[in-house]
Order: structure tokens, then C-alpha cells, then sequence
């Protein structure tokens, strides 16, 4: 009871948040929109039993993600845009793309496949301590290796800034 | 999982807390709004142009691409903090985590020896 109350808190605010990315005029008012959306997602995630997923939405999307989305708000001059109408009248475009993505996910969900999905990955919940014994000890090598991987974009987006000021 | 709703009260008792300072502050402030205040103000001198038409540091660019590379670092902090008293992989793992910090580190260093932490005027 306790939990499908807070499914339904998380799914109404995210939805209702989402709106608000679309909606609103201002950029940097859809940003924090969009980080509240996200956030709700990452509580939508903890109640389907995956802690780290939700850690790592906050992480990367609220986080890396959204630095990037107001970095490029801010650099860009968003004046233009603001009073450009995203969803006129006469572009059917997005209308048609966003009910075919809902007909889509009625057709799944009730069409049986999202049973078939489920029954594929019907594992039980993974905690963080048996994902944590398991990346670091079965998956040492690749974790060591993603520092390299890290490091080699760190180095990449340092000599991109100093080239293009020198 | 009842691990974890800790956190989420948390999260709410600080959003409860925050909407009731600014409810509570809207009771007991002064009211007094006229079209001055909603200038931009700076020393007297009055501002030209707009604020938000892109005039931007490229510099900020750098340190965000910092930000994201240690904030991926710090994902991986989550699941080792978590695991790190497991005795039979202890060390193991405490070792692993300061190789993964280090080559990380020597990432920094050649940022700070790049001048790329250093303001440019």
C-alpha cells in the first residue's frame, strides 16, 4: 500500500515535471524541471528494487548530464528559441511521433510482451553488495579500465579547450 | 529497501522544510514591491544588454568536463563503500579503488599543470 502510494507520487510528479519541460518558455526553467523528472525517476527505480540504477540516474543524468544541458543553454543564445511555439498547429509531426510512442506502449504492455520481457529477465533483485563483490572482483580488469577511459577524456577535453584558445 | 526510505524522508523533511522558510518568511516579511527593485543593479551603473543572450566562458566548459569525470569516479564509490567491510576482499578491493583513484589523479594533475583550473581574465 505504503509503496504504490509512492509509485504513484514518483509517476504524477514526473509526468507533471515532464509537462513542465515542454511547457515552459524558459530554458533554464525546463532544466530544473528536467532534473526534477529525473530525480522521480531514480525513486521509480528504488521501488523496483535497483538501487544502484537510481544512484547512477542521479548521478549521471542529474549530475553529468544536466551540467551539459545547462552549459549548453547558458553558451547558446537562447532568446530566439524562447518565443518559437515547439508544438504549432500546423507541424503534425510531433503529434504523430509522441501517439505512435503511446500506442506503442499500450500495444506492449497489453499485448502480453511486456510479460514476455519480464519472464527474460525475471532474476531476482540484485542488491548492491552482491553488484559491488561482483564488479570488483569478477570484473576487476574492466573496472580498472574504465580510469583509463576517464582519463583519456579528461586529457582530450583539456587539449581541445587550450587548442582552440592558442 | 526500508534501508533506503531513510533517504527518502530525508529528501522530503528538507523540500518540507524549505517550502515552509519561504511560507513562513511570505507571513512575516514586508510588502512593498515596486518596478526599481526588479532592476538589475549594479554600483548605480545601469546595465547594458541582456544577461542571457550567450555571453558565456568557454572556460566553464573545462571545469564542467571536470565535474563529469569525477562524478563518474564517485558512482563507483557507492558500491565499494558498500562492500568495503566485507572481510574475505577487504584489501583487495581498498587497493583496487586507490589504482582507480590514481590514474584519475593524474588526470587532475595534468589539468593543474595545463593551467586549465587557472581564471583567464
Amino acid at each position: 500500500m505504503f509503496e504504490e502510494l509512492l509509485f504513484i507520487f514518483f509517476s504524477a510528479t514526473a509526468i507533471g515535471s515532464a509537462l513542465g519541460v515542454v511547457l515552459m518558455r524558459n530554458p533554464v526553467y525546463c532544466a530544473v524541471s528536467l532534473v526534477v523528472c529525473l530525480f522521480q525517476v531514480a525513486g521509480l527505480f528504488m521501488l523496483l528494487r535497483s538501487p544502484f540504477l537510481a544512484v547512477v540516474q542521479v548521478f549521471i543524468y542529474v549530475g553529468a548530464v544536466m551540467v551539459l544541458f545547462l552549459f549548453a543553454i547558458m553558451l547558446l543564445d537562447m532568446k530566439q528559441i524562447r518565443y518559437e511555439r515547439l508544438f504549432s498547429a500546423r507541424g503534425w509531426v510531433p503529434y504523430a511521433v509522441v501517439a505512435g510512442i503511446a500506442i506503442e506502449f499500450v500495444a506492449v504492455i497489453y499485448g502480453g510482451g511486456m510479460d514476455a520481457l519480464m519472464k527474460v529477465g525475471a532474476t531476482k533483485a540484485v542488491d548492491v553488495k552482491t553488484f559491488g563483490r561482483v564488479l570488483f572482483t569478477e570484473y576487476l580488469f574492466p573496472f580498472e579500465v574504465i580510469s583509463l577511459l576517464l582519463l583519456v577524456a579528461m586529457v582530450g577535453a583539456i587539449v581541445m579547450v587550450k587548442r582552440s584558445r592558442g | 529497501m526500508a534501508d533506503y526510505l531513510s533517504i527518502l524522508f530525508m529528501a522530503g523533511f528538507a523540500a518540507f522544510m524549505a517550502c515552509m522558510v519561504l511560507f513562513v518568511g511570505s507571513l512575516f516579511r514586508p510588502r512593498n514591491p515596486y518596478s526599481e527593485k526588479l532592476s538589475p543593479w549594479e554600483c548605480g551603473m545601469e546595465p547594458i544588454g541582456e544577461a542571457d543572450t550567450g555571453h558565456f566562458r568557454v572556460h566553464f566548459f573545462i571545469i564542467a568536463i571536470l565535474f563529469i569525470v569525477f562524478d563518474v569516479e564517485i558512482l563507483y564509490l557507492f558500491p565499494w563503500a558498500v562492500i568495503l567491510k566485507e572481510p574475505d576482499i577487504s584489501t583487495l578491493v581498498f587497493i583496487e579503488m586507490f589504482i582507480f583513484i590514481a590514474v584519475l589523479t593524474v588526470g587532475l594533475a595534468y589539468a593543474w599543470a595545463k593551467g586549465a583550473l587557472d581564471w583567464i581574465k
